[in-house]
């Protein structure tokens, strides 16, 4: 029986949704500190601060691994959260009258299926915007930092051929598919003769998304800081329920965990959401 | 302090029985004592159906001092009704205001069917209890000393306020999941902070919470409503535990 009551059991599924919110929380903090990369360092050192961020983020195999856990984690906490709230609206097939839950408990607590859901709709929409351009579509530009050879030829470095960012010592066919990208270095296929280095430019993508020059910048920027302030709510309660649901309660320890996890919940998600609202009002 | 009288009107669920739908009834009821319980007041108001000829409102109650575990309703939204730490019974009419409309509604929870008004079938917390809820012993007449075995006094406190617990099922009632975790964290921390039931600890829990599942009741998302209308102020401290004590069993049992 107790296979089964590990998956099964109520009280399982909300280690489950414990362990991987927890996870999640963990993400939340790697994710801010790249992020936070587009505002810490401005300008051109800025832009390669950040895509060289990315590109670790996208080749590191560990990150990979921890890419794979957190998509993972976001679909299980969602089905696993999606199954608890079906069970429970069964357990209560009448609902009340006249039902007075504010004198009970908080708002946060009531509505963490419904924050959760808007969430998931932030997170496919993120996905879609900048994920989705970078990893499966590939249209990111690239963008170059190194040439080869660059103080003897000066003027062929502002030369672009390649995706219309990349500057090159030599003329290059313009049939793209001659060169070969290796890394963050390219290449003239079936050749070593290195042409330039550089990073997709993840960056300029970020900041035209929420410049003013994008005529639906404003709505990104509102739409990311409201799913921001969501996504604090839904933290206000969720990090210190997963201490709860872990069977973690103690009159020592519950002071600082219901203090982190408030922090937590207004900290990460004000920063995150400063970063758009800085690229608007800078642009 | 004079006793002083109050007319108020009320919104109660009238259900004839499981298979029948209900629905809430308007009464007036006048000239009620300020210093009356809630449930005394639900008398007066059944004296006044069965004189107009009607049904009297079917409620339960049994002890009408706190401490069987009988007397239910939502009232006002609230179980046990808006006063803090008491059962409906302990409930005064002093906490209502003339005029006022109050409802009343049974506990709703799948696994609590009505079986007529305001009174619900509560056997699932029996069947709860009866999966694992209780200590084994002999009844050879040899009885051990109570006091043979030392228990730390914090641990006998602790057991002692989950065994407070009187199963009214108001946790279930204001749980927005209609969740059960109260009552079974309670009982599952009575026995588990004591050695006498540190024996059967893995089984017990193990049995209860699957009882608990298979009656139907919600998941817990720890909003905290039960321990906040808790008439015995039982603390979810007792659900942590039942989900420490859950896990290790389900590593460790081998069953």
């Amino acid at each position: 029986m107790s296979n089964s009551a590990l998956i099964k059991s109520s009280i399982a599924k909300k280690y489950w949704m414990a362990l991987t919110g927890l996870f999640l929380c963990t993400f939340l903090v790697g994710h801010l500190l790249g992020n936070l990369q587009l505002i810490m360092k401005t300008g051109e050192e800025g832009r390669r601060a950040f895509n060289e961020y990315a590109y670790f983020m996208g080749h590191n195999i560990f990150i990979k691994v921890l890419s794979y856990v957190t998509y993972a984690s976001i679909l299980f906490h969602a089905v696993d959260g999606i199954m608890l709230t079906i069970q429970n609206k069964k357990a209560r097939p009448v609902n009340y009258a006249y039902s007075n839950p504010s004198a009970n408990s908080s708002l946060p607590s009531r509505w963490m299926a419904v924050l959760g859901t808007l969430i998931l709709v932030f997170i496919a929409t993120h996905m879609a915007n900048f994920w989705w351009k970078m990893k499966i579509k590939e249209d990111v530009p690239l963008h170059t930092y190194k040439i080869e050879s660059e103080q003897q030829i000066p003027a062929l470095a502002q030369q672009t051929f390649y995706y219309t960012h990349v500057p090159t010592i030599q003329p290059l066919p313009k049939d793209e598919n001659s060169i070969m990208e290796k890394g963050t270095e390219l290449f003239i296929k079936g050749s070593n003769i290195k042409i330039g280095e550089g990073y997709r430019d993840l960056h300029t993508v970020v900041i035209q998304f929420f410049s003013k020059s994008n005529s639906s910048a404003l709505f990104g920027v509102l739409f990311y800081t409201i799913s921001m302030i969501v996504l604090g709510f839904h933290l206000w309660h969720g990090f210190a329920s997963a201490f709860q649901s872990l069977g973690v309660n103690h009159a020592k320890w519950n002071p600082l965990i219901k203090a982190l996890g408030k922090g937590f919940a207004v900290i990460v998600p004000l920063l995150f959401a400063i970063i758009p609202i800085l690229i608007y009002l800078k642009s | 302090m004079a006793a002083k009288t109050i007319n108020i009107t009320l919104k109660i669920w009238r259900q004839k029985n499981n298979k029948t739908k209900g629905s809430l009834e308007t009464y007036k009821l006048d000239n009620v004592s300020t210093d009356s319980s809630f449930l005394e007041m639900l008398d007066q108001l059944n004296e006044q159906l069965i004189n107009e000829q009607k049904d009297p409102v079917a409620f339960d109650h049994d002890c009408r001092e706190g401490i069987c575990g009988m007397c239910s309703l939502y009232i006002n939204g609230r179980a046990h009704g808006p006063d803090t730490g008491t059962t409906t019974c302990q409930l005064h009419m002093r906490m209502f205001n003339d005029g006022d409309t109050i409802y009343v509604e049974p506990w709703r929870s799948v696994a609590f069917p009505i079986v007529k008004d305001l009174v619900v079938d509560r056997s699932s917390f029996d069947r709860i209890q009866q999966a694992g809820g209780f200590v084994s012993v002999n009844t050879s007449g040899r009885t051990m000393d109570a006091n043979a075995i030392p228990i730390p006094k914090a641990d006998a406190d602790k057991a002692f306020e989950a065994a407070a617990c009187i199963g009214c099922g108001a946790c279930v009632a204001t749980c927005k999941n209609g969740s059960a975790m109260l009552f079974v964290g309670a009982k599952v921390s009575q026995y588990a902070l004591l050695p006498q039931g540190k024996v059967e600890a893995k089984d017990r829990v193990l049995n209860m919470v699957r009882q608990m599942d298979e009656e139907g009741f919600g998941n817990c998302t720890n909003t905290g409503a039960c321990e906040v209308e808790c008439p015995k102020g039982i603390s979810i401290e007792n659900i942590a535990r039942m989900n420490r004590e859950f896990l290790k069993a389900s590593l460790t049992s081998e069953k």
